[in-house]
């Protein structure tokens, strides 16, 4: 399949979002296309995870437009970002730790099932068949990302890689049109790293999911994505395609320093 | 080797995700509630019916409920017996007052009557977490043991709030001996714990143990906190109501408001502890745990030491009877953390690979 990228489906306007005095972002504007592979770069403290956390409805920006398919918001919420089928990571992995690996990626599907909890209960008709059904979406996702041994291994036991893994089948569980990743690829080593390229290229490709993704890892950024949008203290220094990024002398001074 | 899961496969997903997915759990759950329900109540004496085997199932459910709410929810909650005795007086208010209303009917609107004042002494959850919920709801403790000595409309008028429970009849068939009581409540007990498993298995449990978790993420996978929160307040005061409604209707036949205090809370606490916090199984552990040890030193100490020619004193016996108590609880807990459950667990792992581990 011959991914196509399309209209932007997610515009930020002219974002600005404060901590009491701490300016974490300022007057931020970028969009986000269909199908695309989006990157977020910046040095530590950029405001790149804040950027996320806005997109997705953790935080509220004071100031600002978020336009996410022809809706016009002063800010999101969870709720409604979650339903518009917006899933994300965490940089720090937020795996529901005590439960197995089946039920992480369950819950992740958590907004398409309807039964209540006295159905649950009584494990009745249709509470019973929506668990099997949501049960086999999820195993094609276990199958996706090659995790079958572990289904039923707490998550807490297992390691850092596999877990990095096991949150993006999660977030893939709920089948979002649009996958905020935070650093998927931190703390790996090259084999994990590609095995996670692969991952997110496929999904990318086959589901025609957009991904927003932030990395540090600049040989990842510059290969998988389409489009980069450079922040430095809050701000934005640069957007554009990976080569046009590279290029930009405001984007090398805010990584490599200039000479004064 | 007997206990082993080799060659008993999976084809479907139901069959993987039923609730005792090896067959050697099945039969020996199948044994168990055989036992419970035929067996004990044919050799059982009045004792252990009324001393040991009806207060456990009773202590049981409370630790259950307790349990959805804390070891599966994660909100800490010091107001147990407090939900129990809304649940006690509930249902012998509706038995007072509702003309001709069935028995089991009033145990269920007690439960209900419970989830209502457990979902008010909720509403705190969403903004403080850990010990200062505990707080929080150590005042729904003192509350409202304190609202039911003080208004006497609710123990219709007796003196100190005791109420005396009416007979306990079910379609005519009158429940008055020990045993008919034990298996009343061996029965609502089963459903409940039925219920509970199914509940934590499906999505409702994976909220709540998501929100236990990672809160953070479970508001961006799009699980509402809130509504989560007061789902397992409400669930969890549901049962420990039916709780104190069997408490005062099959076990005690007569309650004070002083005998739900903080110290029945905090026993109920222990034994979900003990027991397993996060685990069903857990909460029937802990309660046999918490309430049969004291009965066993009680029997061993003096045997124990006539053996050893000691001449102790009554309250020597007892004060010792504590520091064992005590001792045992924190070897436990040393030994392992996660209670007994968990010995369970890793018992049966170890089972499955006797005697040959390799």
């Amino acid at each position: 399949m011959a991914r196509q990228i399309g209209d932007v489906i997610l515009d930020l306007k002219n974002i600005s979002l404060r901590f009491g005095g701490v300016r974490a972002l300022t007057d931020i504007s970028f969009d986000v296309k269909e199908h695309e592979v989006r990157a977020i770069i910046g040095p530590n403290g950029a405001g790149k995870s804040s950027m996320l956390n806005v997109i997705n409805g953790v935080y509220r920006p004071q100031e600002g437009e978020i336009i996410f398919r022809g809706e016009h918001r002063h800010n999101m919420n969870t709720h409604i970002a979650s339903a518009a089928g917006i899933a994300r990571t965490f940089q720090n992995i937020a795996l529901f730790k005590g439960m197995s690996v089946l039920d992480n990626l369950m819950s992740g599907r958590t907004l398409k099932m309807k039964a209540n909890f006295l159905q649950h209960a009584l494990w009745w008709g249709a509470a019973r068949n929506e668990e099997l059904a949501h049960r086999a979406k999820v195993e094609e996702v276990i199958d996706f990302l090659e995790i079958e041994h572990i289904r039923k291994t707490p998550v807490g036991r297992l390691p850092y890689g596999l877990q990095k893994r096991v949150e993006l089948g999660r977030a893939l569980a709920a089948e979002p049109s649009m996958l905020l990743l935070d650093e998927p690829m931190a703390g790996m080593n090259v084999e994990e790293k590609q095995d996670m390229c692969r991952f997110i290229l496929d999904v990318n490709d086959h589901f025609g999911t957009t991904i927003v993704l932030i990395e540090h890892d600049m040989g990842v950024v510059m290969d998988i994505s389409d489009r980069v949008v450079v922040l430095d203290y809050g701000k934005k220094i640069g957007d554009g395609t990976p080569d046009e990024v590279k290029n930009n002398p405001e984007v090398i001074s805010a990584y490599l320093g200039t000479q004064h | 080797m007997f206990y082993r899961e080799t060659g008993q496969f999976k084809t479907s997903y139901g069959a993987d995700q039923q609730i005792f997915p090896i067959r050697q759990d099945r039969i020996g759950v199948g044994l168990v509630l055989a036992v419970a329900f035929l067996v004990v109540p044919a050799l059982a004496g009045e004792y252990w019916f009324n001393a040991i085997l009806t207060p456990f199932l009773i202590f049981a459910l409370a630790a259950l409920g307790l349990n959805i709410l804390t070891g599966y929810a994660g909100q800490l909650s010091l107001g147990s017996a407090a939900f129990m005795a809304v649940g006690a007086y509930a249902a012998y208010n509706f038995q007072l007052r509702v003309e001709g209303i069935p028995i089991l009917v009033s145990f269920i609107c007690a439960g209900l009557t419970a989830a209502g004042v457990g979902i008010l002494f909720g509403l705190p959850s969403l903004r403080i977490k850990g010990f200062y919920l505990a707080v929080a709801t150590l005042a729904a403790q003192f509350f409202i043991v304190w609202c039911l000595t003080k208004f006497p409309w609710l123990s219709n008028n007796s003196s100190s709030g005791v109420i005396s429970t009416p007979t306990v009849k079910i379609l005519g068939y009158v429940f008055d001996g020990a045993r008919d009581k034990y298996l009343l409540v061996l029965a609502i007990v089963s459903v409940m714990a039925l219920m509970a498993k199914n509940m934590v298995r499906s999505k409702t449990g994976r909220s709540w143990m998501a929100v236990r978790d990672m809160d953070v993420a479970a508001e961006v996978i799009g699980i509402p906190l809130l509504r989560t929160k007061l789902l397992a307040f409400a669930v969890s005061s549901f049962y420990c109501g039916v709780a104190g409604a069997l408490y005062a209707f099959c076990y005690l036949g007569s309650v004070e408001p002083d005998g739900f205090s903080l110290d029945l809370s905090f026993h109920i606490l222990f034994m979900i502890i003990i027991g397993g916090v996060g685990s069903i199984l857990g909460s029937f552990l802990g309660a046999a745990f918490i309430l049969l040890l004291p009965i066993l030193l009680d029997v061993l100490l003096p045997e124990l030491s006539s053996l050893l020619h000691l001449q102790l004193q009554g309250s020597t016996v007892s004060h010792i009877q504590t520091m064992v108590f005590g001792a045992l609880i924190m070897f436990f807990l040393v030994v392992e953390p996660h209670g007994l459950a968990r010995l369970w667990q890793i018992a049966k792992e170890k089972l499955r690979l006797w005697p040959f581990p390799h």
